[in-house]
């Protein structure tokens, strides 16, 4: 299939897609689908609209602020404890399902997994819950008494009944000496979980990089460096520690997987911010590079040529000497790589996948699949903004079908017109491309597996992949005493 | 690193030496206790098992630490999936329907349709009608439903949309592609109650709206409706249809969902099985309706003994005596003897309980779940002589459960030594295994980390379960999901009394091939 063919039946696609909306949504969602490719500009990584409110009444995947905050960013935090502030539901439904691993004694000194909630009856929302917030956060201290400070994550009704959470962690800090830290992230603020981020960032900002504390006995060095915007999915920081370890740098704090307070109070102290996911943590890599001088630098570390290159920039940034080990380091992952490589390209080679993710992935993830010699046909992000589609056109290497919050319903269109063999996407979808017949792999959660960042990860990530396009299930969908069709006739 | 012929995922990677280098040394920079001070963490850890710990653990009143219930608009997605062509459409933040939906997804493994409305900050401000304006009708256009289930948020309840006024208005303004489309609604804050109040409040609505009035009920005495709860085993759906057709051809069952989470490979069908709406729509005219889950439909009762002046009856068909009774309810009803094929599955799994017993005697057991479904299993337990040490229910109804389970208590000679357990959470529960130990604990994904963390094993039954395939598809109702109890309960006793005896040339003396 040529480029031009590509390109004409992506387009087509989204001329159908849109025909079954009535007028004022189909003039909506318009502006966020397009076809980009690596050649010319304005294309629709230019050009997609983002970051806006969802079409009432379809089948979004995204998420919601308090999902941002309390899910992606401050859950990690493994030493502090997070209140899922409101009704009983949000803190049941995010407990322990985004895999943000963590080592330490859960319950005792590490909370990650748990679910701790105010549990809101109706005597809360007509009289207020500051009372019974104040009394939550004493129990927790009584109770466990070697958390490292206490965040209040805000479920909708908090903001629209007047309380003031930032009185009552104000005083709860004053009185403990602890942190504590609330966070006023309602679901209903925003359009998705972006505006989580940046609400959970600005309370980092405000809360845990004014706390000088840590920093006044911490000794730096030449070489200290953070992870930013890494959850520690499936192990993720810790197969991407291993390697700036390798090459001489030392990594002082993880944000957020896996991580602590006294990590992120101490990341001031750092040469260098390496930033993964941009989406989720710009905020913060920002505010540091205001406030104390600290760069910052995007990298990728999804399949060897990405990581390859990624070390060399990070490289770039110290001394000779890192440098001469960054080359080791490459070469000596880069012959297990060229091995993966090896074993896995001729079955995966010109298999055809469709991406739908958050954050950084849509684009992150293009080159660990082309390293393989898959090749993406669409992509798009749930909650990305525009920086986030123009950063995608340099990652796509053929026609691409770009999509922004795209539903159940534009998916599965897309999915039927394009044909990927491969679609990698979230939990909701999962079962839908599957009952098709379609190999499918969750990118949130690594489907169970992972890491899936850095050189020893990419040999899972292609394990994975393999696993997934060539097992036999997909060959027993047809029952024999049906008639045979032609597999992408 | 990785070796190609052996690659390994993070469970084995993470232990190679490398990784363990990393990792040790990454607690330098660390701050918590276990890499400060790892002995005061083991103090702590011991400190948390202690009954000085139990009583300020119990004195709790504000914070709950893993909780054992869901929100409201959960249960009304799966009350509304249970009929025909319907979609669950939830006038809100879509946040929470992407919670809803990955929920059930990773119970069932199988796809969640529903739809939010998208409501944010202007609605919050302005109200939800221009939301709910748009949703209606870009739902109805893309997905085609031939009934929409409208629940609630919590936001949507805190500033008071008015839903009746706001779907009317809705139609309004729809150009007419709303007109023949049922919708019906209901109010389901998550600030009250649980996931079975939201499932009740969702099908009280939906049967009260889709019905005539009263005075329009032409009664058909033959026709009983049977309303199954807040079942999250497909298996019992269809067995009680199994069970109820023997009887009769005209037991109609009010939100049967066990199609739409249990389709097949080939083509996705959005819209799988349910009850008919032709069906729904007559529901009034059943001269009784049966509830499988008597305190998941608290509010539907009241419509239908006092707004339909119908018969209703409940009966929870767990275990062999729940499973008695609602077979001697049905053929009451039916006038019809019961059949001979249940008698003999009623005498198969006696006989296999009497196979069994020696397992499950006097082993103790922790349970917890839902208030229906924990009458259903703690009546199993006490008939094969279990002892239900500690029966704890998060989301108790205020009235009337508590004395339902001591009745059932009170048939086990061990009575006196078991314990009821309203209102309290999983961190509770840890306390009382600790400090009253157990030989099993019975519930939902959730009780592994007690697992973890007592060393007491878990059996999974209830809901979520998000870490074991296929158990969903099981029936816990009638006879034959006695067995299939039993079987669990009776595998899971012997696997850890091989765990236990399986040490080589200590105490494998007694790891038998017979038992």
């Amino acid at each position: 299939m040529g480029t031009e063919t590509l390109e004409e039946l992506q387009k087509k696609a989204i001329a159908e897609v849109l025909e079954i909306y009535p007028a004022k949504a189909a003039k909506n969602r318009a502006k966020h689908l397009g076809v980009d490719t690596p050649e010319g500009v304005k294309g629709a990584c230019d050009k997609t609209r983002s970051n806006k409110q969802t079409v009432p009444g379809v089948m979004s995947q995204r998420g919601c602020a308090y999902a941002g905050s309390k899910g992606v960013v401050w859950g990690p935090v493994k030493d502090m404890i997070h209140i899922s502030h409101g009704p009983i539901g949000c803190g049941q439904y995010s407990r322990a399902g985004r895999r943000n691993y963590y080592i330490g004694t859960t319950g005792v000194d590490t909370f990650v997994t748990m679910n701790f909630s105010t549990d809101f009856s109706e005597k809360d929302i007509v009289f207020g819950g500051d009372k019974k917030l104040k009394k939550a956060l004493e129990e927790i201290d009584e109770l466990f008494p070697l958390n490292n400070g206490i965040t209040i994550q805000s479920e909708c009704p908090i903001g629209l009944i007047g309380d003031d959470i930032q009185a009552v962690a104000k005083m709860h800090k004053k009185e403990t000496d602890t942190p504590t830290i609330a966070v006023s992230c309602e679901g209903f603020r925003g359009v998705s979980q972006s505006l989580g981020h940046h609400l959970a960032n600005d309370a980092i900002r405000d809360e845990v990089m004014t706390d000088s504390t840590a920093r006044q006995t911490f000794e730096s060095t030449d070489y200290d460096v953070a992870i930013i915007g890494d959850y520690n999915i499936g192990g993720d920081a810790w197969s991407t520690r291993i390697l700036l370890e390798e090459m001489g740098l030392r990594v002082v704090a993880q944000w957020s997987g896996d991580a602590t307070y006294k990590e992120m109070a101490i990341t001031p102290k750092v040469k260098l911010n390496l930033l993964h996911c941009y989406r989720s943590m710009n905020y913060i890599s920002r505010h540091m590079e205001q406030e104390f001088g600290i760069p910052w630098m995007e990298y990728n570390f999804f399949g060897p040529s990405k990581t390859t290159e990624s070390l060399r920039k990070i490289a770039a940034f110290f001394d000779e000497s890192i440098q001469e080990k960054t080359e080791a380091v490459i070469a000596k992952y880069t012959k297990m790589t060229d091995e993966v490589i090896e074993k896995y390209k001729p079955v995966l080679e010109g298999k055809k996948v469709m991406l739908y993710v958050g954050g950084l992935r849509p684009r992150h993830v293009i080159g660990a699949y082309e390293d393989l010699g898959m090749e993406i046909v669409g992509t798009g992000y749930e909650f990305g903004h525009g920086d986030d589609y123009k950063r995608t056109k340099e990652d796509i290497a053929r026609s691409t079908l770009i999509y922004d919050d795209v539903n159940e319903y534009e998916l599965e269109k897309f999915v039927h017109a394009i044909k990927p063999d491969l679609v990698a996407a979230g939990v909701k979808e999962k079962y839908v491309f599957q009952k098709m017949g379609l190999p499918f792999r969750q990118m949130h959660s690594w489907d169970y597996s992972g890491p899936y960042h850095g050189y020893d990860a990419f040999a899972i990530f292609a394990k994975d992949m393999d696993l997934a396009m060539n097992s036999p299930v997909w060959n027993h969908t047809k029952a024999p005493w049906e008639t045979k069709e032609e597999v992408g006739a | 690193m990785q070796d190609v012929n052996n690659i390994v995922n993070g469970q084995k990677l993470f232990l190679k030496p490398e990784y363990q280098e990393v990792l040790k040394n990454k607690k330098e920079f660390e701050g918590n206790m276990g890499s400060i001070n790892p002995a005061k963490v083991d103090e702590v850890q011991k400190w948390t098992e202690s009954w000085e710990y139990r009583e300020k653990n119990l004195a709790r009143e504000a914070i709950t630490v893993n909780p054992a219930k869901a929100c409201q608009p959960l249960g009304a997605i799966m009350a509304g999936l249970g009929f025909e062509g319907t979609m669950p459409y939830v006038h809100g933040s879509h946040g929470c329907v992407a919670y809803f939906r990955s929920y059930f997804t990773r119970h069932f493994k199988e796809p969640t349709p529903c739809v939010s409305d998208s409501m944010s900050e202007s609605a919050a401000v302005f109200g939800g009608l221009a939301n709910m304006k748009d949703g209606l009708r870009n739902c109805n256009a893309m997905y085609k439903p031939e009934h929409i289930a409208v629940s609630t948020t919590c936001m949507a309840e805190v500033i008071g949309d008015d839903l009746n006024a706001f779907i009317s208005g809705a139609r309004e303004d729809a150009e007419g592609e709303l007109d023949e489309l049922p919708i019906t609604y209901a109010h389901t804050p998550s600030f009250v109650g649980s996931h079975i109040t939201g499932y009740d409040n969702m099908m009280k609505a939906m049967l009260e709206q889709l019905n005539p009035p009263k005075s329009e009920k032409v009664v058909d005495e033959e026709r009983i409706n049977i309303i199954p709860g807040f079942e999250p085993y497909l298996g019992s759906l269809a067995e009680v249809k199994e069970i109820s057709k023997l009887f009769s051809d005209k037991i109609v069952m009010l939100g049967d969902h066990e199609e739409q989470w249990n389709t097949g490979a080939g083509e996705y069908q959005l819209y799988a099985g349910g009850t008919s709406l032709a069906d729904a729509k007559t529901a009034i005219n059943a001269k009784t309706t049966i509830s499988l889950q008597k305190y998941s439909t608290i509010q539907t009762a009241k419509t239908i003994k006092n707004k339909w002046k119908q018969g209703y009856e409940t009966s929870n068909p767990i275990g062999l005596a729940g499973t008695d009774e609602f077979v001697m309810k049905l053929s009451e009803l039916t006038g019809k003897e019961v059949p001979a094929v249940l008698a003999t599955q009623r005498a198969q799994l006696v006989d296999a309980m009497q196979d069994s017993y020696p397992y499950m005697h006097g082993k103790k057991f922790a349970i917890y779940g839902d208030p229906d479904f924990l009458l259903g299993l703690v009546s199993f337990i006490v008939e094969m002589g279990g002892i239900p040490t500690h029966v704890l229910c998060n989301n108790a109804p205020r009235k009337g459960w508590e004395a339902d389970m001591q009745a059932i208590i009170d048939k086990s000679v061990w009575a006196k030594d078991c314990q009821i357990w309203p209102s309290k959470d999983l961190w509770h529960l840890r306390s009382l295994m600790f400090t009253e130990p157990v030989d099993f604990l019975i519930g939902n994904v959730y009780g592994k980390e007690l697992y973890r963390d007592t060393g007491i094993p878990l059996i999974r039954i209830g809901f979520p379960i998000f870490d074991r395939h296929h158990l969903h598809r099981y029936s816990i109702s009638g006879y034959k999901g006695a067995l299939n109890l039993l079987t669990w309960i009776t595998n899971a006793v012997l696997d850890q009394l091989d765990e236990e005896t399986k040490d080589v040339a200590e105490t494998d003396y007694f790891f038998d091939c017979v038992r």
